[in-house]
C-alpha cells in the first residue's frame, strides 16, 4: 500500500486552477521563504539546503549543497536553472513550470542569494510556450511586487533574472550544451574535466546549473528547515519526489510522493496513483528513470523509489519518468523508437555516438519491419559495447558526455530480456504485433 | 542568440534570410558563421517556409505504446500533406516530433507549440476544423510567435546610460582610427 501521508512540497497549490498567478501564489505562502532567507546569513542558507541533503532532481541525482560547494569564489558567477525538460517520457518540469512557475522563481532567488549570484537564467525548451509565458510573466510579477530588481523586499541583495528559451535540442539538457546554448552557440558539450561549469562555465565565468525541480524545492526547505525534509524519504533520497509516470497505465500523470517508502508496484497500482495497466494486462517491464535508463522486469516491482536502491540494481532512477509496457507492446518497435530518438539528437561530436546511434537505428528499423537476421542482435550487443564498453551500469564513456552511453541501455535491455521476441520477429519477418 | 532568432522567425515563420545570406558574400551570416550555426543545429528553426500552422505529433515511446504512429497517419491524411511537408493551402505543416513532455495526455499533439490535448483521430479533425475557422485564434498564433509575454522589468540600465556609454565608445573608436590613417 503506497505512503501518501507526506505534506506535498512542490505540488502543495495544485488543487487550484489559477495556481501560477501571483495572487493566488502569495494567499498560499507565496515568498515566505524568501522572506525568512533574507534575514539569515547566505552560508546559513546554503547549510540549510545541506541538511535536507536534497539530490538533483535533473537525472544524476548529485546532491545540490555539495554542488553549491564547489562554485569558484569569483567577483562574476552565474547561476542557470535547467529547464530543458526533453528526455522522453518525462514531464515533471513541464508541470512545475507551467503550474507554479513563481515557486521555482522564488526558488531561484533563494539559491542565488545563498550564492550571492546576482545574475540569474532559467533556460526553458522552446516547445514549452505556455511555459515560457507563464514564468515570463510570474517574473514581470515578482519585479512589480519587489522580490527581484535592485535590493528586494528592502535588503542589500539584487537580483536579475531571465527566462532564456531553447529551441528544440534534446542534447541541451546537459549541462555544458545548456551553457554553450546560452551563449548563443550550437549545443556542443564541453569536455570535462576541464571545464566543470563550477568552475568555467557561462561566459567563462563560475556557474552553477541546478534543475527546476530542485529550484522548486527550495522554498519550503527554507520555510520548514532542511531537517524536516530530511525526515521525510530514507537513506540518501530524502524528502518527496515528483515521478512521471507513463506508458500502458490507467492514470498515468505526475505524482509527487515520498522517496524509499514506497515502491515501484505502489506507484503504478495504487488507485490513488497509476491505478495499474490499462485493460488489467499483465505488466512486461518497465524503465525506472527515463530511456537512458536500463530496464526492469516485474520481478523488481517491490523495489523502493530510491537512488541507492535503484542503483543497487544495476540502473538509475534519472529524470524520474516511469515508462510501463505491457504484454500489448511491443519491445522491439519501443527500442527501434528510442534508437532513432538517440540517433535524431545526437550532438555529432563524437563518433562512436554520431555513428553508432544511427547503425543501431538502422538495424532495429530493420527488424522491426521484418528485414532482420538472427545475426543482428550479437552485431547490436557489439556495437552497444563499443558505444560503452563491456556495457555495465554505470556505463563506461567513450563519449564527451553521457548521451552517447545512453543508447546501449535500452538495447541491451531488449534484448538480453526479450531475446525470444527479437527471434520471433526475424522468424515472422515482421512484428507480431501488427 | 537564441531567442533573438525566435524573434525573427516570427515576422514571417521561418527565418527567410539564412540560406540566400550564406550565399552572399557580405551578409553577416557568411562573416560571421557564428549566427548561421544555430539555426542549422536547433529543430525549431525552419529554413523553408511553413505553414501558418506547424503540427507536430509525437511518437516516441510513451505516445508510441498509446498509438501515436497511427495518429500521425492520421494527420497527415485529415492534412492532406506527407510528414515534414506543407499542405497544398499553405495552412498547416505537419512533423513528427520527439517528446514533448506532456506523456500524460498522449499521443501529444502541438500546434505551434500550444498543447491541444487531442489524442483521438476525431478530435483530431475537429481541432483542425476549429484552426479552418479561427476559433483557435486567441490561443494559438501563427508559426513563429513563441513569448507573447514581454519581459517589463529588470536590472537594467537607464537608457541615457547606455545612449552616453555608446558615445563614448565611439568617440573612443573614431579615434583610434583617425590615429591609424
Amino acid at each position: 500500500v503506497a505512503v501518501l501521508d507526506a505534506p506535498r512540497i512542490v505540488t502543495a497549490r495544485e488543487r487550484f486552477d489559477d495556481s501560477y498567478t501571483l495572487a493566488r501564489y502569495l494567499e498560499t505562502g507565496g515568498y515566505a521563504g524568501l522572506r525568512k532567507a533574507l534575514t539569515m546569513f547566505p552560508e546559513d542558507v546554503a547549510a540549510e539546503v545541506d541538511a535536507a541533503s536534497l539530490l538533483g532532481r535533473g537525472g544524476a541525482g548529485f546532491p545540490a549543497g555539495r554542488k553549491w560547494s564547489m562554485l569558484r569564489k569569483s567577483p562574476v558567477s552565474y547561476l542557470v536553472v535547467n529547464g530543458d525538460e526533453s528526455e522522453p517520457a518525462t514531464f515533471k518540469d513541464h508541470y512545475l513550470v507551467e503550474r507554479d512557475p513563481h515557486q521555482l522563481v522564488e526558488g531561484v532567488i533563494i539559491a542565488a542569494y545563498a550564492l550571492q549570484v546576482n545574475q540569474a537564467f532559467i533556460y526553458i525548451r522552446g516547445e514549452f510556450a505556455l511555459g515560457l509565458e507563464r514564468v515570463q510573466q510570474a517574473l514581470n510579477d515578482a519585479y512589480e511586487y519587489g522580490a527581484l530588481g535592485s535590493k528586494i523586499f528592502d535588503s542589500d541583495f539584487s537580483i536579475d533574472i531571465v527566462v532564456h528559451p531553447g529551441a528544440g535540442a534534446y542534447i541541451c539538457g546537459e549541462e555544458t550544451a545548456l551553457i554553450e546554448g546560452l551563449e548563443g552557440k550550437r549545443g556542443f558539450p564541453r569536455i570535462k574535466p576541464p571545464f566543470f561549469p563550477a568552475v568555467n562555465g557561462l561566459y567563462g565565468e563560475p556557474t552553477v546549473v541546478n534543475n527546476v525541480e530542485t529550484m522548486s524545492n527550495l522554498p519550503w526547505i527554507i520555510s520548514n528547515g532542511g531537517a524536516a525534509f530530511a525526515a521525510l524519504g530514507g537513506g540518501r533520497s530524502t524528502g518527496t519526489r515528483l515521478f512521471a509516470l507513463a506508458g500502458r497505465v490507467k492514470n498515468p500523470g505526475a505524482y509527487e510522493i515520498e522517496m524509499v517508502k514506497n515502491t515501484f508496484r505502489d506507484l503504478i497500482y495504487d488507485p490513488k496513483l497509476g491505478g495499474g495497466i490499462i485493460g488489467d494486462h499483465q505488466i512486461k517491464a518497465f524503465i525506472p528513470g527515463g530511456v537512458s535508463a536500463p530496464w526492469f522486469g516485474p520481478d523488481l516491482l517491490d523495489l523502493p523509489l530510491g537512488q541507492d536502491e535503484v542503483a543497487e540494481k544495476g540502473s538509475m532512477l534519472g529524470s524520474g519518468s516511469v515508462v510501463v509496457f505491457d504484454e500489448t507492446s511491443c519491445v522491439v518497435r519501443a527500442t527501434w523508437r528510442i534508437t532513432k530518438f538517440f540517433s535524431r539528437e545526437s550532438c555529432g561530436q563524437c563518433t562512436p555516438c554520431r555513428e553508432g546511434s544511427g547503425w543501431i537505428e538502422r538495424a532495429m528499423y530493420r527488424l522491426e519491419h521484418g528485414g532482420g537476421r538472427m545475426e543482428d542482435l550479437d552485431m547490436l550487443l557489439d556495437l552497444c559495447d563499443n558505444i560503452a564498453p563491456g556495457l555495465t551500469w554505470p556505463p563506461q564513456q567513450t563519449t564527451i558526455c553521457v548521451l552517447g552511453s545512453s543508447i546501449p541501455s535500452s538495447v541491451h535491455s531488449a534484448i538480453s530480456m526479450f531475446r525470444d521476441e527479437f527471434a520471433q520477429h526475424v522468424n515472422d519477418g515482421g512484428c507480431p504485433f501488427d | 542568440m537564441l531567442p533573438l532568432l525566435h524573434l525573427a522567425q516570427e515576422q514571417d515563420g521561418y527565418l527567410t534570410s539564412v540560406k540566400e545570406s550564406r550565399r552572399s558574400p557580405n551578409s553577416p551570416a557568411r562573416r560571421r558563421p557564428t549566427c548561421a550555426a544555430p539555426p542549422l543545429f536547433y529543430d525549431m528553426y525552419h529554413l523553408e517556409p511553413v505553414g501558418k500552422y506547424v503540427v507536430g505529433v509525437c511518437t516516441n515511446v510513451a505516445c508510441l505504446l498509446a498509438g501515436g504512429l497511427e495518429l500521425l497517419d492520421h494527420a497527415s491524411e485529415t492534412l492532406g500533406c506527407a510528414v515534414g511537408s506543407t499542405s497544398d493551402d499553405g495552412l498547416f505543416t505537419l512533423e513528427e516530433t520527439e517528446c514533448l513532455a506532456d506523456c500524460n495526455i498522449a499521443p501529444c499533439v502541438q500546434v505551434n507549440h500550444r498543447y491541444v490535448r487531442t489524442t483521438t483521430p476525431d478530435a483530431f479533425d475537429a481541432m483542425v476544423d476549429e484552426l479552418k475557422t479561427g476559433k483557435r485564434d486567441h490561443d494559438i498564433p501563427s508559426h513563429g510567435t513563441l513569448i507573447r509575454v514581454r519581459r517589463s522589468g529588470g536590472l537594467r540600465a537607464s537608457e541615457s546610460e547606455v545612449a552616453s556609454e555608446r558615445g563614448d565608445a565611439k568617440a573612443a573608436r573614431d579615434k583610434r582610427e583617425a590615429e591609424k590613417k
